[in-house]
């Protein structure tokens, strides 16, 4: 079975063009963040790229309405936004909710409201290496569609290794979860690609995908290839 | 178990997953050794022997000559400030966690050098998150805070100040949360620090109603606290909360209004009232004494303030400088900038026999103040 390939861009005016590069160049689902002031989860490059869409005025409507535009674009492609708490306490939680499904997205993702919590909505839910057995099955029974499994203990970005600890993560998770299994956190070049396939059922992509989109569509679709060549 | 309704609405642990599992141990551990005779006696012996507790009340007959208003001398403990009560009870904890390294962040400094200072005296690694703008106003702190060993680590984006450095600091946690305790310097976080620091700070206030009660005969018409994150008046208040006719007033930068002006938000891990917009973005805070730029607050303030058991009011820049100023030159007390704000208020109140927590003094503000005074 091939291996899903999930892309990570910040939110703004060129998103429906840079998540069209990135289905071209073999990208499964596209992950689209609302920016944060301070998200305490992401490491430089979100961060700053954060401060920079907030800089433009990428509010939670704006956030939206690019959410709706990807939606036009790609009919087919789960489009997850991805954020934090304080956007969803501000808007309203449920209408939160509803908003962001009827603008097209598919689920979404809140890096810092762990499973148990608010679990009436429906989310990604996160595991991490310092998981215990007891919360990886909890987050398993209430996550949406796949679970993620974050690489490592530490916040987003690039690294030089793929985690050590993400084979034991793998193993712990495979005996309490049946959902499909992503990695993600830290993941940026082919060789992390095709080591954490082997072990997961998809990769999440996010800093290094930042990078490359940086330099427009074309190159991220070909970056987003280079992962899809290999997994 | 979901810790979300922890102060009314307030409170939670609002987290990524890679901490819970810690909260989850640091929840056990305190509940523990708050049952544990040998941690209280351990820190109770720190406390007297090392800190300096109990501190003394002093009557400020000068600053406010038609009233009886008392200064609970939280500044005359070792380190300068109330912020050493939470950071050596913390250490004793973080010591029977088996944590080995130690990470802060502080604004003023004053939870700094804190915790540098018990880090010192315990020989644990210590790396403490500052913000740029507040190295430069709080200079002395970083090199006393340097001096006894810990790596100071500046924060260089955002408003580089407070927020930014609890970021960091809680950032580096999520690293290295496998070998480190985070000392968090006020009641603000994920639960349960909220009430570890409460409960660490709360001696101010049970020696406080002891001795006002010593002096006096009788309690405090009014108890008046500054409040950043809300640690010192927390700690002031809970001696009192209970007695219905003691008036408590918390106060707040005029610029950093987190309970006055904010809305209900997420920051730092917890639900609580924050300074942002409509989108729930933070917003940046704007105060003349760094331990009260921040936009956030302790959870249970929104909490005190919602229920009416607490009044929360402002007090400017140049309010809290004339009070800084006239307490120096009444009664020969140099109070630190945060408390300078209680002190402005509380010689207003219409009551007459006023506690006022004086959570730390003012050498590390000297070259501000003087710049903003001459
Ligand atoms: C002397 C002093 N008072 C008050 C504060 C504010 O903190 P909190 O509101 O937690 O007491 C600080 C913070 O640095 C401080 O140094």
């Amino acid at each position: 079975m091939s291996k899903a390939l999930v892309v990570y861009l910040m939110a703004g005016p060129d998103t429906p063009d840079l998540a069209h590069a990135a289905v071209d160049g073999g990208a499964d689902t596209v992950e689209i963040g609302f920016p944060f002031s301070d998200p305490l989860a992401d490491g430089p490059v979100i961060r700053r790229a954060a401060e920079r869409a907030l800089a433009q005025g990428m509010r939670t409507r704006q956030c939206l309405d690019v959410l709706a535009r990807t939606r036009e674009r790609l009919p087919g492609t789960p489009l997850i936004p991805m954020t934090y708490s304080s956007l969803l306490e501000a808007y309203g939680w449920e209408r939160f909710a509803e908003d962001v499904a009827a603008s097209g997205g598919s689920s979404m993702i809140v890096a810092d409201l762990p499973a148990g919590e608010r679990p009436s909505l429906r989310r990604v839910q996160l595991v991490a290496p310092t998981s215990t057995d007891e919360r990886i099955a909890l987050a398993g029974a209430e996550t949406d569609g796949w679970l993620y499994l974050v690489t490592i203990a530490g916040t987003t970005g690039a690294r030089g290794e793929l985690s050590p600890a993400l084979p034991g993560l793998v193993e712990r998770t495979r005996r309490l979860v049946d959902a499909p299994l992503y990695a993600g956190f830290g993941i940026s070049t082919p060789a992390h690609a095709r080591a954490a396939t082997e072990l997961a059922d998809g990769i999440v992509v996010g800093s290094a995908a930042l990078e490359a989109a940086e330099d427009g569509p074309e190159a991220l679709r070909d970056f987003v290839a280079s992962l899809r060549a290999v997994i | 178990m979901t810790a979300a309704t922890e102060f009314g609405a307030y409170g939670g642990r609002y987290v990524p997953e890679t901490l819970i599992p810690a909260l989850d141990d640091l929840t056990s551990k305190w509940s523990e050794l708050q049952r544990d005779e040998s941690f209280r006696a351990e820190l109770n012996e720190l406390l007297t022997t090392y800190a300096g507790r109990p501190t003394p009340l002093t009557r400020a007959e000068r600053f406010a000559p038609d009233k009886r208003l008392y200064l609970k001398r939280e500044d005359l403990l070792h380190t300068g400030a109330h912020k050493v009560n939470n950071a050596l009870g913390q250490i004793v904890l973080a010591r029977r966690l088996g944590k080995h390294r130690i990470v802060a962040e502080t604004g003023a400094g004053q939870h700094g050098v804190a915790t540098a200072t018990v880090c010192a005296r315990f020989g644990l690694e210590c790396v403490v998150y500052m913000g740029e703008e507040d190295m430069r106003r709080q200079q002395p702190n970083v090199e006393r805070m340097r001096l006894m060993g810990a790596t100071v680590m500046p924060v260089d984006f955002g408003t580089k100040t407070l927020k930014e450095a609890t970021s960091e600091a809680i950032r580096d946690w999520i690293a290295n949360v496998g070998t480190t305790h985070y000392l968090i310097g006020s009641c603000v976080g994920p639960a349960p620090y909220p009430e570890i620091v409460r409960e660490l700070q709360r001696v101010i206030g049970d020696e406080a109603r002891e001795q006002i009660l010593a002096a006096e005969g009788r309690l405090p018409e009014a108890v008046v606290a500054c409040v950043g994150g809300g640690s010192n008046a927390i700690g002031i208040f809970y001696g009192f909360l209970d007695d219905e006719d003691v008036r408590i007033v918390g106060v707040e930068a005029a610029g950093a209004a987190s309970l006055g002006t904010g809305r209900a938000g997420v920051l730092h891990g917890a639900r609580s009232s924050v300074l942002a917009d409509e989108d729930g973005q933070i917003a940046d805070a704007h105060s003349i004494s760094a331990g009260l730029d921040y936009p956030g607050v302790g959870p249970e303030h929104a909490y005190l303030r919602d229920i009416g058991r607490v009044e929360y009011v402002g007090a400017t820049d140049a309010e809290a400088l004339a009070a800084f100023r006239d307490l120096a030159r009444t009664e020969g007390i140099i109070p630190a900038l945060e408390p300078s704000h209680a002190l402005a208020r509380a010689r207003e109140l219409e009551e007459e026999l006023i506690l006022v927590g004086l959570s730390g003094r003012g050498d590390k503000d000297l070259a501000e103040a003087l710049r903003h005074l001459t």
